[in-house]
């Protein structure tokens, strides 16, 4: 019988039927940060109960760290430094791999498992974080689950799991120049709803996602958990397993016929289709507290939520473009890759963000983009625009206490959720792609990446 | 865990669709890397007009004289989304909820509710409109939500049923399964011998 990715992951990872109908699904990789994994390796220790096999199970320091230069363990925020001891003594009493706060290959969760080979396609990954969901781009099941059932998994291997429906959303079509990964995610949520997905797990597909390099898939999968999915997954193809070769925890080939399997067949049915023409498809901006109060830049902003309305300030009617922005933010596990940083300096290179910007800051998602940034000498680009250059983290996605923007601030960011207070009290944040944050830092207004990048095609 | 069986409880409206979990407790209250200590970082944001010095929003619905001692919430669809964090759940129990009725969760949000002992219940918005300010009594043996002469059944998974009403923990459960664990490893490393790695570096 014709079968989805989605299945044939699932089919093989089952080990049994539970008594209540749910089934007991075999987990390949953990992974866990500071933040949320301290609570389950704690609780694994205080109930004597140990790791089923730490080869197999991987922590980072990622989401409050300092990204400030010359970091150590001591973080602004206020008790963090606790979390990051805390992690790193008991991920070592556990015997799993960790990534510390200084290692070479230090980063964000979703950026250092790719970039290590430690997502494979097949796999089943999952961490206690929401985002979990991009490293579906490789073709492995991965997931974000709570801190109670990281515990279960790395204790039992397994997850004891009532199986999604399925959906497939189908980009038709190639992006126009200007739009990327970024804004297909943003379209979909835009036009389906912050929880259009729940109880499916989706894959996504077409000839527009085809065409996205593997950095530009992880950016659309990692958009899957705003849309309320289970996951997002992208059959791997042949620039997966190229992307992977040489990696230090991959395997040595990808010459298993297996690997060839991993694609839904030709007439697998889906319980939900949803198509998008990704022509159509315009640089898109959040204008209210959901990724759903998302427009096209050049719109103006809907009828929403009284409530949205106001805490963004912005009426209904108004136009998004123009708007002045005091702040601008790039990194985070959505945009925060060697590609991301590339787009966004080939806007900065010469030129200077308005002086009304208070703070413009970019975040290298891991140390090995930061190195390769540094490489190409785009850490000297940022810097002559007026970006701050930081060490790599999870940084100012979210307000942990610690750093923040000034109150009240209005900023443009490469992150994934613009809910209200997520960047600190008050703060109101428009999220867009990394060309779009560019952009509008250089303009002191949200603005329309492509005008920009017109105007350096005639100079 | 605590079994669920009945919960008696005025239905306090938060009837917003879209609250995150960023709202139910921001990431500046998760001090320690614990599970408690939590109940008094809840909706910060809403709760309190200065969330630093505790300072209460007469306004927000937690705050007012009928929801004291709730028990449960009711709110708008796609209740939980965002971060995974399960400090969430555990602030809302912390604080005395043992019930949600919503028209929809986020999915990481209601597994968490499950393995904490927390009751999420999906109705149409319509029930939970009809619901607001009601005493309501949930009965979880035949699944169903009465309020004054009406009454509407819910659906549950099984085995999300089974955990809350014995107050089970789902890894002792699993537990249990290891020899079947085991021998599908032992399988499925001749299988897929590239998935597995011999000791942690």
């Amino acid at each position: 019988m014709a079968q989805t990715l989605f299945a044939k992951i699932w089919d093989a990872h089952r080990i049994a039927e539970t008594a209540g109908g749910a089934h007991l699904i075999a987990i390949d990789r953990v992974f866990l940060h500071e933040r949320t994994g301290a609570a389950a390796l704690r609780r694994m220790a205080e109930t004597g109960r140990t790791v089923l096999d730490p080869a197999r199970v991987f922590a980072v320091m990622d989401h409050i760290v300092d990204t400030r230069p010359g970091r150590g363990d001591g973080t602004l925020m206020p008790g963090g430094e606790g979390f990051i001891t805390e992690t790193r003594a008991a991920a070592r009493a556990a015997g799993i791999t960790l990534f510390d706060v200084n290692d070479r290959d230090q980063g964000i969760i979703h950026v250092i498992s790719p970039e290590q080979g430690i997502v494979l396609p097949g796999l089943t990954l999952v961490a206690p974080d929401s985002h979990t969901c991009t490293q579906g781009a490789f073709g492995a099941l991965a997931w974000g689950i709570g801190s109670s059932e990281a515990e279960h998994a790395m204790v039992t291997g397994t997850l004891r799991m009532e199986r999604p429906r399925t959906m497939r959303v189908t980009f038709t079509g190639q992006l126009a120049p200007g739009v990327t990964a970024k804004d297909m995610a943003l379209a979909l949520i835009a036009t389906h709803g912050a929880g259009g997905g729940a109880g499916h797990a989706v894959e996504f597909a077409g000839e527009a996602v085809t065409a996205l390099d593997m950095e530009g898939r992880l950016t659309l999968a990692n958009m899957a958990t705003e849309f309320s999915t289970m996951t997002g997954i992208i059959a791997p193809d042949a620039k997966t397993f190229a992307y992977l070769a040489g990696r230090p925890y991959a395997p040595e080939a990808f010459d298993d016929p297996y690997w060839a399997t991993l694609r839904s067949d030709a007439d697998a049915s889906f319980d939900r289709e949803i198509v998008i023409d990704a022509a159509a498809i315009a640089p898109m901006v959040s204008w209210g507290t959901s990724p759903e109060h998302t427009i096209p830049v050049t719109a103006t902003v809907p009828h929403g939520p009284e409530r949205a309305h106001t805490y963004i300030g912005l009426p209904a009617g108004a136009p998004l473009a123009g708007t002045p922005i005091d702040a601008a933010f790039i990194g985070s596990c959505t945009n925060s890759r060697i590609s991301d940083l590339r787009r966004a300096a080939a806007l900065l290179k010469g030129r200077r963000i308005a002086p009304t910007i208070r703070k413009a800051l970019v975040v290298p998602g891991s140390l090995a983009v930061k190195r390769q940034a540094e490489a190409e000498g785009l850490d000297k680009v940022f810097e002559a625009a007026g970006f701050e250059w930081r060490m790599s983290g999870c940084s100012l996605c979210f307000y942990a206490g610690g750093e923040g923007f000034a109150e009240g601030s209005r900023v443009i960011s490469s992150t994934n959720r613009n809910f209200e207070g997520r960047q600190g009290p008050g703060i109101r944040t428009h999220i867009a792609s990394p060309e779009t944050v560019a952009a509008s830092a250089l303009a002191g207004v949200i603005a329309d990446p492509r005008l920009l990048a017109r105007e350096e095609a005639s100079a | 865990m605590k079994p669920v069986s009945t919960i008696t409880s005025p239905g306090v409206p938060l009837l917003r669709d879209n609250i995150d979990t960023d709202t139910i407790i921001p990431s500046r209250e998760m001090k320690t890397t614990g599970r408690t200590g939590l109940a008094e970082g809840l909706f910060a944001p809403w709760r309190y007009t200065d969330a630093a010095a505790r300072v209460r929003d007469p306004a927000f619905v937690l705050n007012q004289r009928d929801a004291i001692g709730t028990r449960l919430l009711l709110a708008g669809a796609n209740f939980g989304c965002g971060s995974s964090r399960e400090h969430a759940v555990w602030a809302l129990a912390e604080f005395g909820i043992e019930a949600i009725i919503a028209p929809s969760f986020a999915p990481i949000f209601k597994g968490n509710c499950i393995r904490n002992g927390l009751l999420p219940i999906e109705l149409p918005e319509a029930v939970v409109r009809a619901l607001v300010w009601q005493m309501v009594r949930i009965d979880l043996p035949t699944q169903t939500v009465s309020a004054g002469d009406d009454s509407w059944s819910f659906a549950i998974d099984p085995e999300a049923k089974a955990m809350l009403a014995e107050g089970l923990d789902a890894i002792d459960l699993t537990l249990k399964q290891k020899p079947a664990i085991l021998a599908w490893l032992a399988a499925d490393r001749k299988l897929r011998p590239w998935a597995y790695r011999e000791t942690a570096t």
